[in-house]
């Protein structure tokens, strides 16, 4: 039934969807808003420690991405995971237990922000070095078409990937091999502190995909329906025909690139930013959906307050949840091996 | 018994290991069609496929990241480097992922995945070709690294290394490819971690592993002619190292030389001298004598390269200064 359903020509699944759909990415958007609004604060107060990189902004990439996804799909991305993982359906208790360094954290308090890992949703970790999981992401592709399975496997990173070595080294397999790779680059213009301007010689950078071979494209990254809509283009030919895909999607990181830079900092104006603001991605859905008489100020407030109820429920946890048994230390370096 | 060489005991593994596990496949440049640059995987494409022994572009970073993505979902790669001095460009893919996958995922996701290919000197490929690894690799918890000096102990070891559930790094040795020795028909394999007394004696223990376990042989049946009779301790796993093998033997010669290829400063030779004092300070007779190779980029010129390179005649001075024969 599941590979029936892929079968459908990606512009009607995209198309599909409807009022609850639209509703549901609503409210997803804005459990990761207050989730990390929360996580700031959090770090404010020394709860949660080490880099810790806000997704705030950047909603609608993630999210209109994995909706797309079936459960037996895989995701990987890098160290700005929150909002993905919360997006892919990782429990807010058991990220924020995490990101507290607790024992019931997604990982046991063993990766911290940078490294949440689910197995259960087939969520293959956020990655701390620019670059490094995208051959590991072409891996699972190639792994499922060794298998020949018709899953996919979606590959987040940030604009600046595209300049490393790993970059290229891993696409030009992807396309080579024809592997049912999804790769998406969230442009937040910034790599850290030097813009796309400053780092790439190509500023569309989409048009990298050309050099494999690649089908390629831009998309609006505030408007989550947009990129619902283009990610199930992908993910169709990914499935159905093994084509990997490149992806542009254009967004704008509200926060500053972690915890310890100033929001517009020295690389950015207020202006800029100010800028940008106008298009939060959650603003832009909710106004879309009130045109459609889908929301309105009442609905808004309840499903805020339903949504913060649920983040605090997350601190409450992590909060309640032990620290790591000392023992634990010393746990998971290597798996025992029967052999 | 059938005497093979060196390669022909990898190919014979892998061929194993291949037939018995669907899951295992092998993936590297010049594997497939070329059928391997030192030919280890010769008949495997025409016997498996090109699914399963996957030429690649010259991209070490590129498809030591595949091979781990491909084990996180549950393949068992076999990544061969054409040499360890190319897996340095891979070395992120290696340590940052391979290693440390399991831990930092709180033990979800586990790596089966075997590197493999040629480390340590060959003949007169200067500098940039003629390293050993082995410290840098060995210094990272989450991997196990494994070297072995015979065919024997390469093919038992590299069908343990495919079915172990861990990232396992398999040190071969180019002039070791050419090297025969017997090795059974009937399937075997060998567990990591567990030295092989290659010679015994009670005078002194030569501690060593990977191409230099053939020459602390060659040592020990020198030195026989001179009523000098050495343990060799042949350690074939480096990480986890096999510590008892190692102190049982000082603790019956009380003298110690160790043998690697590898530089000094920071050596895997520095780790065992680390445990020998630790467990063995009273049974010493002699501060234990290390032999290595020159602490300089490996030279071209023969003569150079031959003054780098520990050889028989260094290890045995070795063995009489610690046995104050010299």
């Amino acid at each position: 039934m599941a590979k029936k359903k892929s079968e459908t020509r990606p512009q009607s699944e995209a198309g599909d969807v409807d009022a609850s759909t639209r509703t549901a990415l609503l409210r997803l958007m804005l459990l990761q808003r207050r989730f990390e609004e929360r996580c700031a604060e959090a770090y404010a107060l020394g709860r949660i420690g080490g880099f810790c990189h806000l997704y705030i902004g950047q909603e609608a990439c993630g999210t209109g991405a994995i909706s797309v996804l079936r459960p037996d799909d895989y995701v990987i991305t890098t160290y700005r995971d929150h909002g993905q993982a919360l997006a892919r359906g990782i429990s807010p208790r058991a990220i924020m237990a995490e990101l507290f360094g607790r024992s019931d954290g997604v990982a046991r308090g063993k990766g911290g922000s940078m490294h949440l890992f689910d197995r259960n949703v087939n969520f293959l970790g956020g990655h701390g070095i620019v670059g490094g999981h995208v051959p590991i992401g072409t891996g699972v592709g190639f792994a499922i078409k060794y298998r020949g399975g018709d899953q996919v496997c979606v590959c987040f990173m940030g604009e600046s990937v595209v300049n490393t070595g790993a970059f290229h080294e891993a696409l030009n397999m992807a396309g080579l091999w024809k592997l049912p790779v999804v790769y998406i680059i969230e442009n937040n213009r910034y790599g850290m502190g030097t813009s796309l301007e400053r780092a790439s010689a190509i500023h569309d950078i989409y048009q990298r995909g050309a050099a494999y071979d690649m089908p390629r494209g831009v998309v609006d990254g505030q408007d989550v329906l947009e990129v619902r809509k283009s990610v199930s283009e992908a993910v169709h030919r990914a499935r159905t025909e093994s084509m990997p895909t490149l992806l542009e999607v254009r967004t704008y990181r509200f926060m500053g690139h972690s915890m310890s830079d100033a929001v517009s900092g020295t690389y950015r104006t207020k202006q800029e930013l100010d800028e940008y603001m106008k298009r939060d991605p959650i603003n832009v859905l909710r106004m879309q959906m009130e045109a459609l008489g889908e929301t309105d100020d009442a609905r808004m407030a309840a499903m805020d307050d339903e949504v913060k109820a649920e983040v605090q429920d997350a601190w409450d946890f992590a909060e309640a949840s032990p620290e790591p048994a000392l023992e634990s230390l010393f746990e998971d370096v290597l798996v025992d091996s029967s052999t | 018994m059938p005497v093979i060489t060196y390669r022909d005991a990898l190919n014979q593994a892998l061929r194993e290991e291949m037939q018995r596990d669907d899951r295992v496949f092998l993936m590297g440049e010049e594997v497939a069609v070329y059928q391997g640059a030192y030919k280890v995987s010769k008949g495997l494409l025409q016997e498996f496929g090109e699914m399963r022994v996957v030429d690649t572009p010259i991209t070490e970073l590129g498809f030591a990241g595949v091979g781990v993505g491909a084990a996180m979902v549950g393949l068992r790669p076999v990544i061969e480097f054409m040499t360890w001095n190319f897996a340095l460009l891979a070395i992120d893919q290696v340590v940052n992922s391979a290693a440390k996958m399991l831990y930092m995922s709180g033990g979800q996701y586990h790596i089966p995945i075997v590197f493999r290919g040629p480390n340590g000197a060959a003949l007169q490929l200067s500098a940039q070709h003629s390293q050993a690894w082995e410290s840098w690799l060995a210094h990272i918890p989450g991997l196990k690294v494994v070297s072995p000096g015979t065919p024997y102990d390469a093919k038992g070891l590299l069908k343990t290394a495919i079915r172990d559930d861990n990232p396992v790094i398999m040190l071969e040795g180019e002039m070791l490819y050419n090297t025969k020795g017997e090795v059974p028909e009937e399937e075997y394999t060998i567990p990591l971690g567990k030295a092989d007394l290659k010679r015994e004696g009670e005078h002194c223990s030569i501690i060593t592993y990977g191409k230099s376990a053939l020459l602390a042989m060659q040592v020990a049946d020198a030195l026989v002619k001179e009523d000098i009779r050495v343990d060799v301790v042949d350690l074939r796993t480096i990480r986890p190292m096999d510590v008892e093998a190692i102190t049982t033997s000082v603790r019956k010669t009380n003298r110690a030389v160790v043998l690697e290829e590898g530089w000094e400063f920071c050596g895997v030779g520095s780790q065992i001298v680390d445990y020998i004092q630790r467990e063995c300070f009273d049974d010493l007779d002699a501060p234990v004598v290390r032999v290595h190779q020159a602490d300089v980029p490996m030279p071209y010129a023969k003569n150079l390269e031959k003054a780098a390179k520990p050889d028989v005649q260094k290890s045995i001075a070795a063995v009489k200064k610690v046995m104050y024969l010299e």
